[in-house]
């Protein structure tokens, strides 16, 4: 194995890093602003934000977004006198990272041929990119506890508390509820895993429609958006990030949307067929079925967004015990136990 | 009479509700008929179909003028009588009954000896004014009510916020002063 790497190698690994963190992830992180605002207004039978305007021009309050921006950047960021300065800096950089990072290890394409060559679409290909992305997800939970502790007060902390436990009860559910579909698969790595749906002909969710289900229910726990926004608590205002103000809090609005957005991404990569589009051979079609690829797996990451988005506008915020039951008493057991019923038929038909 | 007992049916928790997700899908298809059908209202709209309910309840309100119950109680008004005089004659009951002592009214003699008595001055401060309306009902003479269907009444400062009797009757527009300086009109 040879260690000297040639440049165009690091040149289209960067450009797939830039597209994924910058490309994808902040402009949809962005437009999550819009579309939750948006989305909720109409659902509720409202007109929903649209008063900003750019000389007069509104485009259904597209503009809000980036008032927010700009309202986030130009407000005073404030530090307590109690709080520990370098971790309380540091705590929204960890928890906003981590999410970012996890978004340069999804498959957003499989393998191209192009001018004589193979071109990898999927920006960090690893042997074990599903337990990396995981455990990237897992150490956010850093950042909250860290701003929670470094706040110096008792209402971050509680909120830091909350956060932890949830996180970890979920965290765990996560993988557990993976277990299954990954021991269907055979593998670890997100591109042999959609190769696997797109060999077979079958998507993911249809060979394990309750792991499907059990994934969804903790990733939307593990983004601690309602109804399992327990940490944040808006309406009883103790969260971790009581104590922020300004951009750092607004990374901590980015951190959620950021989250949701990998979750989605691994629930597209790995029960939705990833970047395949059913009866179209992609990965023959050069330059163009790159495109139809990225496309797809954006689209349908786009679709659960907006799935997710409705799940967090219809239902009502759970009870901290309901939370905690929910998330080991109902789904570790049961994903364990599909988890087991797998094994049993994979060992049995094979 | 016989106390008579009626049992109130609580709603059993069956499987179906305990498992959640059956529930989950009812309050999804809810809010998804609600999003779609607003959808559909709204893009119908926008392209000039007529026929189509409006896809949100929502009054954009400093441009669409506020709307008001028919028996809403805004802003006071006194009224004539039908040779053009105030009708109030000074009884001070609206002043008596106010519980919140917004309303100053001096007396004079009247020219007609009917009533006697005539307000010289009425003034109301609407910065303390509670909208309650025991004014218009203790008046025996039916001189004041609370239907000038007028509620953008804030000012620049306290002062402006007390009417006098010629703007309450209409007889003269209600001007807001030429002092920026905010003024309390209970210590001057």
């Amino acid at each position: 194995m040879s260690f000297a790497i040639p440049l165009n190698e690091v040149l289209f690994t960067t450009a797939k890093v830039l597209f994924a963190v910058v490309g994808v992830g902040l402009n949809i992180a962005g437009f999550l602003g819009w579309v939750e605002r948006k989305q909720s207004a109409v659902l509720q039978d409202r007109i929903g934000a649209n008063r900003a305007s750019i000389f007069g021009i509104t485009i259904l309050g597209l503009f809000h977004p980036i008032a927010d921006a700009i309202k986030m950047l130009t407000k005073e960021d404030f530090v307590p006198t109690g709080a520990t300065k370098p971790l309380h800096g540091l705590a929204p950089m960890i928890s906003l990272g981590c999410a970012m990072f996890c978004l340069a290890a999804l498959p957003y394409g499989g393998v191209i041929e192009y001018a004589g060559r193979a071109w990898d679409l999927q920006p960090i290909a690893l042997p074990m990119g599903v337990p990396l992305v995981l455990a990237t997800l897992a150490f956010g939970v850093h950042g909250i506890v860290m701003a929670g502790y470094a706040s110096g007060s008792n209402y971050g902390l509680l909120g830091a508390l909350r956060g932890a436990a949830q996180m970890i009860a979920y965290e765990v559910c996560l993988a557990s509820a993976l277990a299954g579909i990954l021991f269907v698969y055979g593998t670890l790595d997100f591109s042999e895993a959609v190769l696997w749906q797109v060999n077979h002909g079958v998507w993911g969710i249809v060979v394990q429609p309750l792991a499907f289900i059990l994934f969804l229910t903790a990733g939307a726990a593990v983004t601690k958006r309602t109804p399992f926004d327990l940490p944040e608590g808006e309406s009883e205002i103790v969260g971790y990030h009581v104590e922020y103000s300004g951009m750092k809090f607004g990374m901590f609005l980015m951190t959620d949307f950021f989250e949701s957005i990998v979750i989605c991404g691994v629930i597209t990569a790995l029960f939705l067929g990833g970047w395949s589009i059913p009866f179209l051979d992609l990965r023959s079609m050069g330059p163009l079925g790159g495109f139809l690829m990225v496309n797809a797996f954006i689209g349908k990451m786009l679709l659960l967004l907006f799935l997710l988005m409705q799940l967090r506008w219809t239902l009502p915020r759970f009870r901290f015990d309901q939370l905690l039951d929910l998330g080991w008493k109902n789904i570790l057991p049961l994903s364990l136990m599909n988890f087991l019923a797998t094994a049993w038929v994979v060992y049995i038909w094979r | 009479m016989a106390i008579t007992v009626r049992a109130v049916v609580r709603p059993e928790r069956t499987f179906a509700t305990q498992i959640y997700l059956v529930e989950v899908w009812k309050g999804l298809a809810l809010t998804f008929r609600h999003l779609f059908v607003n959808l559909f209202r709204h893009a119908m709209r926008a392209l000039g179909a007529t026929g189509f309910l409006p896809g949100a309840v929502t009054i954009q309100y400093p441009e669409d003028p506020a709307v008001l119950g028919k028996r809403a109680r805004t802003r006071h008004r006194l009224l004539k009588r039908d040779d053009g005089a105030p009708r109030c004659t000074a009884c001070l009951l609206c002043e008596t009954i106010c519980p919140a002592k917004c309303i100053r009214i001096t007396a004079e003699n009247a020219p007609d000896v009917q009533v006697e008595k005539r307000a010289k001055t009425f003034d109301i401060d609407l910065g303390m004014c509670v909208f309650c309306g025991y004014c218009v009902e203790a008046c025996p003479v039916d001189a004041i009510h609370m239907d000038a269907n007028e509620v953008e009444l804030s000012t620049y400062t306290r002062q402006d916020m007390i009417w006098t009797m010629p703007e309450l009757l209409g007889d003269k527009p209600k001007l807001p002063s030429q002092s920026t300086r905010a003024v309390d009109p209970l210590h001057p």
